[in-house]
């Protein structure tokens, strides 16, 4: 490594002020700091600093999103073969959807990197991680028949218009693969929605749709069992269909403490408590759909894990999570249930509530001042009453 | 009166290998000095010049905006220099010790019998009235105001800290005297806050005059202004001074004595240290005695106080007037080859990402390596896990980076220093210098309203 190290110092005066290519500064820093940390030393407050940083922060939840990931290739190729009526190995369908897969994972990554490496160019910055795991969630919250250049058209959307014009990461509103999975779904409706898109290259008498779809048109008799919707045996975008592969990625979320579990699980305990409002009710039939099979149905449990708990855009303050958990687990069976024009409402819940945040968070901290100046007050009482009783 | 028992349950207590031995070795550094640095607000007019003689206890410099505020040699000797710095800001005014250690007779008296007045002038003549430091703001007290407590933090919870026990052990009375002299100086109380549930000195546990309360659980359980919160919490307009117990010997010794006896234990900690122990000499002493032919090999950094707050030295600069504690570690100016994506069973990090975790008791050699680049705020909700305070830490930073006065003041500016936003900045994903930002919040807050 030693001669990557020589060779990275040779050529670093080039990019630094006033070199040939100083221009390229953000690239070459990115990459200099993704083969090596940084030679940097503490020179202001406390001398020694935690090994954690944003790199690593970020590559852990890539890590989280593997499991999802490769059963969701699996299941692409396993879907395809299945509709077209063929057995396969599991091999056969790994492979199939590894390569139906890849492209997009690769078109999402390269639009969103290249935007990103070009703002922190024009703007000065080190180009900051958070696409790392940005690029990883579009491609697995697209279905897989998703057409490339769509793909790329809603990538360079959210990054931009989500997250550039706010100032970049850290700075965002809405979460940005969300936002270029609406953009998708608002821009390209007849594309994003129906049967057709939720299996690769499906023959077209197959049925193919996926639980909320049947759910949906209220043929509940036809939602597949609740073993492999939790499996994720099951027609779905890329990387939703599997709770269990969605759990072990929780898993390792909440061990490494990168995720928020005050936000998971009131996710969890507003969906169920929605899905049993509804069983109460029981109006139709999709009201009678057992709450805890809303969990393992659709993006639900993908959402909750990988986008509610996004630091940047759920609530910021410890009591403000719950309820901004809470309810996006509330909305997303509400919209699901009362809206047939949205059949996911998970992605609409989280969106809405990502707008949200700052005002459950101003309440909290509102909560917090009165607190503080009630006591403040008290304090003034009682030097009053002492000093009157001094006299 | 029982103790009040308090629990902190938020915190990190940071291992690291370096602990000093309890053994005492003599050391007579030639040089010594006082730091005007090391006193925050503080604007010093000289008093004396280059080459003079000074006796242990004459006066150094003034406060321009606090005339009666005298700072004072810790040792007799002759000023061999006066160092500035840019702008000419005065760095240090460097004594070379006489052997003769002659000092100035302020008079013995018993502080009962003495009143405020009395006390205070004592204290503000001999220069050590400097060592009482008020909240907000950890500046120096105003002699002239009624504080509505005195906070004693009579253990130190962060990392490699010297046992308080240790540093006052034998020193009864001197201790006893200190008391008796604060508990003049205020009409509410003179907390003494003791650790829970482990062996305390009893020169600690019987005195007398004292409210005594035991503290548990992680660093900053050792701080003082969690310490307050949990007691009786600075209000808008309130005022608290505090102290630590090596100060109250001084005070104590002042009255026992008649003089200004500066000698203190100092800590010398840290992986790099080759036989860490106590050392006993006096405030501001040159450090390079105790360092000498005692540091292992490699590029290492001096450190005046813990690694978390204490200011950087040079191998042959001076401890800091407040300080009891000089650590010695590594510099981290090395490159990593994918460093952020190895295993780390090395890597000591609050957070659970690295393997380390498994093993919570080891202990670790930790430098100076940044682990990264500074970043915007991305991951949101974790500086409260080691902020054991009613108060929203990262709305506050923000409060502070704009400017908004009256933002600071809501959201509890008053009840805390930066020295309790140092476990943020160690645990910050995003390496920003947080402590930096609160300090400046707070002085920007002091100047605004003062």
């Amino acid at each position: 490594m030693k001669g990557l190290r020589r060779f990275l110092d040779k050529i670093k005066p080039n990019f630094e002020k006033g070199g040939k290519f100083a221009k390229l500064r953000s690239t070459f820093d990115a990459f200099e700091t993704f083969l090596f940390v940084p030679n940097k030393v503490t020179f202001a407050g406390s001398h020694i600093r935690d090994a954690v940083d944003l790199k690593r922060t970020m590559s852990i939840v890539v890590i989280a999103l593997m499991p999802p990931m490769l059963f969701g290739m699996w299941n692409v190729g396993y879907q395809h073969f299945f509709s077209n009526g063929m057995e396969t190995t599991l091999w056969q369908n790994f492979w199939y959807g590894f390569l139906q897969v890849l492209p997009i994972v690769i078109v999402s990554y390269v639009t969103g990197l290249a935007i990103e490496f070009g703002f922190a160019q024009a703007r000065g910055h080190e180009v900051n991680e958070g696409f790392l795991v940005t690029g990883m969630l579009i491609p697995m919250i697209v279905p897989p028949d998703t057409p490339l250049w769509m793909v790329a058209l809603a990538t360079a959307f959210a990054v931009i218009f989500g997250k550039e014009v706010f100032g970049g990461t850290g700075m965002n509103i809405l979460n940005p693969a969300l936002t270029a999975r609406a953009f998708l779904f608002f821009a390209y409706p007849k594309e994003m929605s129906g049967d057709k898109v939720w299996i690769a290259d499906k023959l077209d008498a197959f049925s193919g749709a996926t639980p909320l779809g049947h759910a949906m048109i209220g043929e509940v008799d036809k939602i597949p069992s609740p073993m492999d919707m939790f499996l994720g045996i099951i027609p779905g975008s890329i990387g939703e269909t599997s709770t269990l592969a969605i759990i072990i990625g929780a898993l390792i979320l909440l061990i490494t403490g990168v995720a928020s579990w005050r936000i998971l699980f009131s996710v969890i305990a507003g969906g169920l408590l929605m899905g049993w409002i509804f069983n109460l009710i029981a109006l139709n039939e999709y009201m009678l759909i057992p709450a805890w099979e809303h969990l393992i149905m659709g993006g639900f449990a993908f959402g909750a894990v990988y986008m509610a708990t996004d630091p940047v855009t759920a609530s910021q303050t410890l009591k403000g999570q719950y309820i901004y958990g809470f309810l996006i687990g509330v909305f997303a069976i509400l919209v699901r249930v009362f809206n047939p024009a949205y059949p996911e409402g998970m992605m609409l819940a989280i969106l809405f509530m990502n707008i949200f945040s700052p005002l459950i968070d101003h309440y909290v901290i509102q909560a917090n001042i009165r607190m503080r100046k009630k006591r403040w007050q008290k304090a003034e009482m009682n030097a009053v009453v002492e000093n009157t009783l001094k006299q | 009166m029982m103790p009040a028992r308090i629990k902190i349950k938020k915190g990190l207590d940071i291992q690291l290998i370096g602990e000093a031995e309890k053994k005492i070795i003599r050391c007579v550094p030639q040089t010594y000095a006082l730091k005007p640095t090391d006193f925050i607000g503080v604007f010093p007019k000289l008093l004396v010049q280059e080459g003079e003689e000074v006796k242990a206890g004459t006066p150094l410099f003034f406060d321009k905006y606090r005339e009666q505020i005298l700072f004072t040699a810790p040792v007799s000797g002759r000023i061999t220099a006066i160092r500035r710095g840019l702008k000419r800001v005065l760095l240090e005014i460097v004594i070379e010790a006489s052997e003769t250690g002659e000092a100035i007779d302020f008079g013995k008296a018993d502080p009962n019998t003495l009143s405020r007045e009395q006390i205070i002038g004592k204290m503000l003549k001999s220069g050590i009235w400097p060592m009482i430091r008020q909240r907000p703001f950890s500046i120096i007290a105003k002699p002239e105001q009624q504080p509505k407590a005195i906070f004693i933090p009579a253990f130190d919870s962060s990392p490699l800290a010297p046992d308080y026990n240790f540093l006052v052990e034998g020193q009864a009375e001197a201790f006893q005297t200190g008391i008796d002299a604060l508990k003049k100086l205020t009409s509410g109380k003179v907390h003494l806050n003791l650790p829970d549930g482990s062996s305390v000195s009893n020169v600690f546990l019987e005195a007398r005059g004292v409210q005594v309360n035991r503290f548990s659980g992680p660093h900053p359980a050792g701080n003082v202004s969690p310490q307050i919160s949990s007691l009786d919490p600075i209000n808008k307009g309130d005022v608290v001074w505090y102290l630590r117990p090596q100060e109250v010997l001084s005070i104590g010794r002042l009255f026992l004595s008649g003089t200004y006896d500066a000698t203190k234990l100092f800590a010398l900690t840290g992986s790099m240290v080759e036989r860490p122990a106590y050392y006993q000499c006096k405030a501001g002493a040159c450090i390079e005695e105790m360092v000498k032919d005692n540091v292992k090999e490699g590029p290492v950094r001096f450190i005046s106080g813990n690694v978390l707050t204490g200011t950087r030295i040079e191998r042959n600069g001076f401890a800091g007037f407040y300080d009891s504690q000089i650590t010695v570690i590594p510099e981290g100016d090395y490159y990593e080859f994918l460093g952020w994506a190895t295993p780390g069973l090395n890597k000591f990090s609050f957070s659970g990402m690295f393997f380390s975790k498994l093993q919570p008791r080891r202990k670790y050699r930790l430098d100076t390596n940044l682990h990264g680049a500074e970043r915007a705020f991305v991951m949101t909700g974790k500086y409260e896990k080691v902020f054991p305070f009613d108060i929203y830490p990262m709305q506050l930073i923000k409060a502070i980076l704009v400017e908004d006065i009256d933002l600071m003041e809501n959201l509890g500016i008053y009840e805390i220093d930066a020295e309790d936003f140092a476990l943020i900045e160690f645990i910050d994903t995003s390496k920003i210098e947080i402590q930096t930002i609160v300090r400046k919040g707070l002085e920007f807050i002091r100047m605004e309203t003062t």
